[in-house]
């Protein structure tokens, strides 16, 4: 059934893209689609643009893991629209012909912003589609049986068909029938949800017999473990940091052969041993799960769930309303069995990977602070003010969001197709929240990759609904890589072929070029895709808001609102935005972590480069503008005479 | 290198207008999201607190953050559309008295 909705919906988007091709011939309908789709239709192909893998997938999978943290994704995301909306939709409009580098350039005519625009939108555009192609390996796994470079590879393929093919019609009206699609059926998602009720011991409607996690106690004496139950042996012991502040101690036990990592808690009671779920890769490459050999039949078993509800060890079942369902979650007296990892080394020098519980209060578990140490260091609030910070100002440095402005008619319609969008955009973030909390409480979180944490509790209801969700999920990818891609081919061909170098170009030409353009981000996407396997969706997408908001939202907003502006202002600032974040990013802990390195060793201390790039930006423009304010008129008078 | 937009849409006579009140409206909306994130910093314990049909006060605030965009975006759309209509209406006005007395001095010159 999955895949052949999929192998429909992949075959309808091509014969889109082939129709509304042949309507192509100008470079104006292939950048702009002629500046003449309907503002609704283009208020939900933005939707379609926004929501993309890292919405859908991310947010739901981290809400899934950290609770309300996750959501904090949601709020900054949408509250980005209003810096749209109310401060560079219609100027945006007004200013531009086809991207983000020609209202830029609008007023300054300069070879310095076209090549800085044209480059960030490059550098953005490429670090915005790496999660996207990564989203699209972990989606076909479960979906198609593939492995994850064939998912990057399709991926690839049809998104250069559709924008080679037709460019930002085909694209945008891709992303509306996308963006309506995903909205409907994440409310059919919710629903279904709420209609299923609470429980604290999930089967995924009976399909899954919910695993009972054992516990069993154990003595410390003369330095030595020893298990009070019969048959269990202590192989050896670990001590594991797992953040900053905490250490836990994991114990291999071995029962008839069959070898399991526990942890090893101390309770008033005495120490107690927790089962976990492990995997062992020993280092000729043999893997074992949970103690027996990896196989389609033995894989880490899907997580989550709400151990006691408002008190109540079981559950009462029937259906919730949105506001029982939310209060029930947040009540103190709520228990949520979330999950966290380890890695490690073991003493036969076996890469070890543990998956333990921690039990969290529910009131929490729905309020800011288990992912962002919002009660943290200096320094680590500085990094939620920084996220926080770079979701609410990237949105409106978007490039692929940006160009969606050209195709309207008019100024007012801009500003109606964001309204749209606000509208479309909010009620689906509201419902990650429900979608999100939904996968945990139904247990179908995989502990390795939370990002299949929304089709996955799809599949908890229907295969059916799985199917056009997961459809419907490598759709959102599609649509937003070809938006990407076409900002990308504009920035080569429109940009930086004609506009920076000056080659002189007819139409048809430019259309090829940027045909020729799209080929080659497209293949080099792949190549991102394949070479970032495992890096989390969402993290990369809230990198590459913060290097927009840096390289490009100085420059909109003080070219809108600061006449003293120069070209010089401009251009440096742009380049100060990407370099600075772009730096920041490559020292910071997670991405030493992400590489291997140790974290506590990275030169810069927060993750998020927002708090420092942004207000860089701001500053080398007015310094820049200021220092050159004589500069510029002379040479704008040299290239008059 | 031209410059001008995809589709050639009219003068917009109201640009400065809706300029001005878009920074107007923005500013509101940026201190109650700034609020939200001081809040969350100064007193996490205070997003707990169950404020509104058992929700606590973070929900109630993020999805306030989602709805009170909405409600913006609707008002400045409908004080937008209506300064449109009457900037247009006045320049067709203008327009239509400007036509009128080049008319009038025309037949006045044919007259004498």
């Amino acid at each position: 059934m999955a895949i052949i909705l999929f192998v429909g919906f992949v075959a309808f988007v091509l014969w889109l893209s082939f129709y509304l091709g042949a309507r192509t011939r100008t470079s104006n309908a292939y950048y702009a689609a002629g500046g003449q789709i309907h503002w609704g239709v283009n208020g939900i192909a933005f939707a379609g643009d926004y929501l993309s893998a890292a919405s859908f997938l991310g947010i739901c999978g981290m809400i899934a893991t950290v609770g309300y943290d996750g959501f904090l994704y949601s709020i900054g995301y949408l509250a980005g629209w209003i810096v749209a909306l109310f401060v560079v939709a219609e100027a945006m409009k007004r200013l531009g012909k086809y991207t983000f580098t020609d209202a830029l350039d609008a007023k300054f005519d300069s070879r310095g912003i076209k090549l800085a625009a044209a480059i960030s939108t490059l550098i953005i555009s490429i670090f915005y589609l790496i999660p996207q192609m990564v989203g699209a390996g972990v989606l076909v796994e479960p979906l198609l049986g593939l492995a994850h470079h064939w998912g990057v590879l399709i991926v690839g393929a049809v998104v250069i068909t559709i924008v080679a093919t037709a460019g930002m019609t085909s694209t945008t009206y891709v992303q509306f029938i996308k963006g309506g699609l995903l909205i409907i059926f994440s409310t059919v998602l919710v629903i279904s949800v709420l209609g299923r009720g609470f429980t604290t011991k999930p089967d995924q409607g009976g399909k899954v017999q919910y695993y009972e996690y054992a516990s069993m106690p154990a003595e410390m004496s003369g330095g030595q473990l020893t298990v009070t139950e019969p048959g269990w042996d202590v192989v050896e012991i670990e001590e594991v940091g797992v953040t900053k502040t905490k250490i836990a101690r994991f114990a291999l036990l071995d029962n008839g052969g069959a070898r399991t990592w526990w942890e090893l808690e101390k309770k008033p009671t005495g120490l107690l041993l927790q089962e976990t779920q492990s995997v062992i890769v020993t280092p000729d490459g043999q893997k074992t799960i949970n103690g027996s050999p990896a196989s389609d039949g033995n894989q880490l078993r899907q997580i989550g769930n709400v151990e006691i509800l408002r008190g109540e060890k079981m559950a009462p079942s029937g259906r919730m309303t949105p506001f029982s369902f939310l209060a029930g979650m947040s009540d103190p007296n709520t228990t949520i069995r979330r999950w966290q990892n380890a890695k490690f080394t073991d003493e036969s020098e076996n890469a070890v990977t543990v998956y333990f519980p921690v039990l969290t209060t529910g009131n929490k578990f729905m309020r800011p602070g288990l992912k962002f140490k919002v009660e943290g260091s200096p320094i680590e609030k500085l990094d939620f003010i920084s996220l926080m910070l770079a979701l609410f100002c990237g949105t409106a440095a978007l490039p692929h969001i940006l160009i969606r402005y050209y195709t309207v008619p008019d100024p007012a319609s801009a500003r109606k197709s964001t309204i749209v969008a606000i509208a479309a955009i909010g009620f689906f973030y509201i419902l990650t929240l429900f979608m999100g909390l939904g996968a945990m409480m139904n247990g179908v979180v995989p502990p390795a990759d939370n990002n299949m944490a929304a089709p996955l509790l799809a599949r908890s209801f229907t295969e059916l609904l799985f199917a056009v969700i997961s459809a419907i999920a490598f759709a959102t990818i599609l649509g937003t890589v070809s938006g990407l891609i076409v900002a990308a081919s504009g920035a080569v061909a429109h940009d930086l072929a004609d506009r920076y170098m000056g080659i002189s170009m007819s139409d048809q030409t430019k259309v090829k070029v940027g045909k020729i353009a799209a080929l080659v981000v497209g293949a080099f996407a792949i190549v991102l895709g394949i070479v970032f396997k495992g890096m989390n969706v969402s993290f990369l997408v809230g990198l590459a808001f913060a290097v927009a908001a840096s390289a490009n939202l100085p420059s909109i907003i003080m070219l809108l609102f600061w006449k003293k502006t120069t070209a010089k202002g401009i251009t440096a600032s742009i380049f100060t935005g990407i370099v600075s974040a772009l730096v920041l990013i490559a020292l910071s802990p997670d991405l030493f972590k992400q590489f291997g390195l140790d974290p506590t060793t990275a030169p810069i201390p927060f993750t998020n480069p927002g708090i420092i790039s942004i207000p860089l930006s701001f500053t080398v423009l007015v310094v820049v503008s200021l220092m050159t304010q004589k500069k510029d008129e002379e040479d704008a008078e040299a290239e008059a005479a | 290198m031209l410059h001008e937009p995809a589709a050639q849409a009219g003068e917009d006579f109201s640009a400065a207008y809706k300029t001005r009140l878009g920074v107007q409206m923005f500013i509101p909306y940026l201190l109650f999201y700034a609020g939200f994130v001081a809040l969350s910093l100064a007193s996490p314990q205070s997003m707990e607190a169950i404020v509104l049909l058992g929700m606590n006060l973070a929900t109630v605030y993020g999805f306030a953050l989602i709805v009170v965009a909405l409600i913006l975006a609707l008002i400045y759309d409908g004080l937008c559309r209506a300064r449109e209509a009457r900037d247009k209406a006045a320049s067709i006005a203008d327009a239509a008295a400007g036509a009128a007395a080049e008319t009038a001095a025309t037949d006045k010159g044919e007259a004498n």
